[in-house]
């Protein structure tokens, strides 16, 4: 069973917290202290999401570029069906103050404007464009049997590894 | 019913299942759909090497790995056990396109002339997979997600910086697919 923290660490003295705030992806924690096995409901959900990528061919170079060429409204239809019902699932999940399966409150975070978010983004839409790629597909590929793909994730990792080593000397 | 699975999804079925995603892993345990994070869980798992933006506790991030774990699974899955026996579908003004370009295989998913195993250690494998890789690894973290973490859990919380991340990484595409990809298909 999971137990609750009574007093989880406060975010003034909590360091861990702040390091990993430098990007806004990683501050929404539970605070429940849970055994690794809760986290297999997180992997059958990555299992449906894995199918879904494949069966949809959003892991395709091709969809890609179609995508970036407009000869395509397959990509823009997803992208933007997801959006939008992601976008009222948060509304309902705010208005009704729904909390999560464990009675946790939902936390979402603002996220705040700097100008990594202008010149990463290039780069990764580079990187997109080239590979056919966001990094979720590129997981997807591999699995799919594309097993080169292999490489263009090494790289990816070594490219973060590289963005953490610079980042204090870039604009942000 | 397997067989009505086999076949390619529509686009409006995947975007609810992903859409749905944001929603679901909120309701599990407070966690935001973001795929670009697992690189960096990575490094700070494998090679943190004193760097301050590797040095948190990566296992408190372990669900994502789960996550992107289970999708691996399920893309085997998918291609091994509902696979569309109807030849890849790619829209024709695309593949004349790509062919302009110089590309031959449009047999699958991915162009076996530009992405197979035998295109490694050539000068293709450099820049589509090497070159291409690194921009994606650099450019998500620097930019604070990718097409999950920004497109769909930004936009749809109407976060501005997600948007604007939105509409840089499209212009990267763009510029790159437009500009880009035809000088570096003069490289081989």
């Amino acid at each position: 069973m999971s137990q609750i923290v009574d007093t989880p660490p406060t975010i003034e003295t909590n360091t861990d917290f702040e390091v990993r705030s430098l990007d806004e992806m990683c501050v929404n924690d539970s605070h429940l202290v849970e055994p690794w096995y809760h986290n297999i409901k997180y992997a059958l959900i990555g299992i449906l999401f894995g199918i879904t990528f494949i069966k949809a061919e959003i892991v395709s170079w091709f969809r890609i570029q179609e995508m970036f060429r407009f000869q395509s409204f397959h990509m823009y239809g997803v992208i933007g069906v997801a959006v939008v019902v992601g976008a009222i699932s948060i509304q309902i999940i705010k208005r009704f103050k729904i909390k999560t399966m464990y009675g946790e409150p939902i936390e979402l975070h603002n996220k705040s404007f700097n100008k990594g978010q202008i010149y990463g983004g290039l780069l990764f839409g580079f990187g997109w464009a080239i590979t056919g790629a966001c990094p979720g597909p590129l997981f997807a590929q591999i699995g799919a049997g594309f097993l080169a793909v292999g490489v263009t994730l090494l790289s990816a990792i070594a490219g973060t590894w590289v963005y953490g080593y610079v980042r204090e000397r870039l604009p942000h | 019913m397997l067989q009505f699975l086999s076949q390619p999804w529509h686009w409006s079925v995947a975007g609810v299942l992903i859409g749905l995603t944001v929603p679901t892993l909120l309701l599990l345990g407070n966690r935001v759909f973001g795929i670009s994070s697992n690189l960096r869980h990575i490094c700070a798992a494998c090679f943190p090497a004193n760097i301050p933006f590797f040095k948190y506790d990566w296992k408190k991030e372990a669900w994502n790995l789960f996550f992107i774990g289970g999708a691996i699974l399920g893309a085997v899955i998918a291609a091994n056990f509902l696979k569309d026996p109807a030849p890849f579908q790619v829209a024709a003004a695309t593949q004349r396109d790509l062919q302009a370009l110089g590309v031959q295989d449009f047999s699958a998913m991915m162009p076996a002339d530009l992405f197979g195993v035998d295109q490694i250690f050539t000068i293709k494998g450099l820049i589509f997979m090497v070159f291409g890789g690194f921009l994606i690894g650099f450019g998500t973290r620097y930019g604070g997600g990718c097409t999950s973490g920004h497109a769909i859990s930004g936009l749809s919380n109407l976060q501005l910086p997600s948007l604007i991340a939105t509409i840089s990484f499209m212009a990267g595409g763009f510029l790159m697919t437009h500009f880009g990809l035809p000088l570096l298909f003069k490289l081989f």
